[in-house]
């Protein structure tokens, strides 16, 4: 595809997207208490998006990953909540 | 548009959803093994559902022409018991031979524990010992990175494995290439929130090529759509993509990976 075929395609859907994330920012940020690590990493992983690498995608999940490599001693839930504390 | 359904818990969908796939063009679908959301108290019940899973499944997907497939194991979510595993992987040997059965999976790590590890040890044992196809499932968000590197360590240390005869499924941008320089498939998930969305799995495609690719829905009883994979291909075709193109990667890619087994076919 073009550039401009790219755009077409997707301009309005990732239009859209920023939006909410930016209105994710600021209901975050207007609600009291404290926040966690999730936000932190969120922050880091906004970085990702203004560099020249074509690796954007792959360079936020990495900033989201546990990067550690030994096994945990036990599982003691299910779910993964999005982002791992560094 | 002819399609295979690699990956679909379907003892969570409705009749109607076979309806829509038969309706879509979905020649078979394949249901891997899985957690049921909730944690099955004995063997007992695991027997039960393999039997589901190898009976009553099949029948209820011939109703709308539509072949059905599964695979076999105790999850990684109910991996944390290991004498509970020990028990379920004991029941699977009697099942392998039935003439739906593709494999063993979906094996694999949800939270890259030590007793998880043992778990996906054990069930490759299994496949290695009985000439198996393994399906593996890959951790959720933030524990794929570190999960995905575990378990090809361990399929990697086992020589018995031929890595043509894997599939790690639910790759991301972050994980695909891992597992495609090791020599095994990828398979991509199509999900609206988690894993991949449409557009992110073609962008996967036109960057790393479509060998050894695959693309299914994983749809369960949670959010998940029973349709992404042809949905996808529209979205190949919108992109301008040849439907050569697009029927290898939703249907002879697949069926190249399944017949592997022995018993594959498509209606």
């Amino acid at each position: 595809m073009t550039k401009q075929q790219v755009l077409d395609l997707y301009f309005l859907d990732a239009r859209h997207k920023l939006i909410e994330l930016a209105a994710f920012l600021d209901r975050v940020e207007r609600a009291e208490g404290k926040d966690d690590f999730r936000l932190e990493t969120f922050r880091a992983a906004l970085g990702e998006l203004t560099g020249k690498k074509k690796s954007r995608a792959k360079d936020v999940l990495l900033t989201f990953s546990d990067i550690t490599t030994e096994p945990i001693a036990k599982a003691t839930d299910k779910g993964a909540v999005g982002a791992f504390p560094k | 548009m002819k399609y295979i359904e690699p990956h679909a818990h379907m003892v969570s969908r409705t009749t109607d959803d076979y309806e829509r796939m038969a309706l879509a063009g979905c020649a078979a679908v394949c249901e891997p093994a899985f957690w049921a959301g909730f944690d099955r108290g004995s063997p007992a019940g695991f027997f039960d559902y393999f039997s589901r899973l190898t009976e009553h499944e099949p029948k209820r997907a011939a109703k709308f022409g539509l072949k059905h497939f599964c695979w076999l194991c105790i999850n990684s979510k109910e991996a944390e018991d290991v004498k509970l595993a020990e028990e379920v992987i004991a029941l699977i040997p009697k099942f392998l031979n039935r003439p739906n059965v593709l494999g063993v999976g979906e094996i694999g790590l949800n939270k890259n524990s030590r007793n998880e590890l043992r778990v996906l040890e054990m069930q490759v044992e299994l496949a290695a010992k009985h000439s198996q196809l393994i399906l593996v499932h890959t951790p959720h968000l933030e524990d794929k990175l570190k999960g995905t590197r575990l378990i090809l360590d361990v399929l990697k240390n086992d020589k018995r494995i031929q890595p043509e005869r894997v599939i790690i499924d639910h790759v991301e941008e972050h994980t695909v290439k891992m597992v495609l320089d090791a020599g095994m498939w990828a398979g991509m998930t199509l999900y609206p929130e988690t894993k991949c969305t449409p557009a992110r799995a073609i962008d996967i495609l036109e960057t790393c090529g479509s060998e050894r690719l695959w693309l299914n829905s994983a749809c369960d009883w949670g959010v998940s759509d029973p349709l992404a994979v042809p949905k996808t291909a529209l979205e190949m075709k919108r992109r301008g993509h040849l439907a050569s193109a697009i029927e290898k990667v939703i249907f002879l890619n697949p069926k190249k990976f399944l017949r592997q087994s022995g018993k594959f076919q498509t209606s």
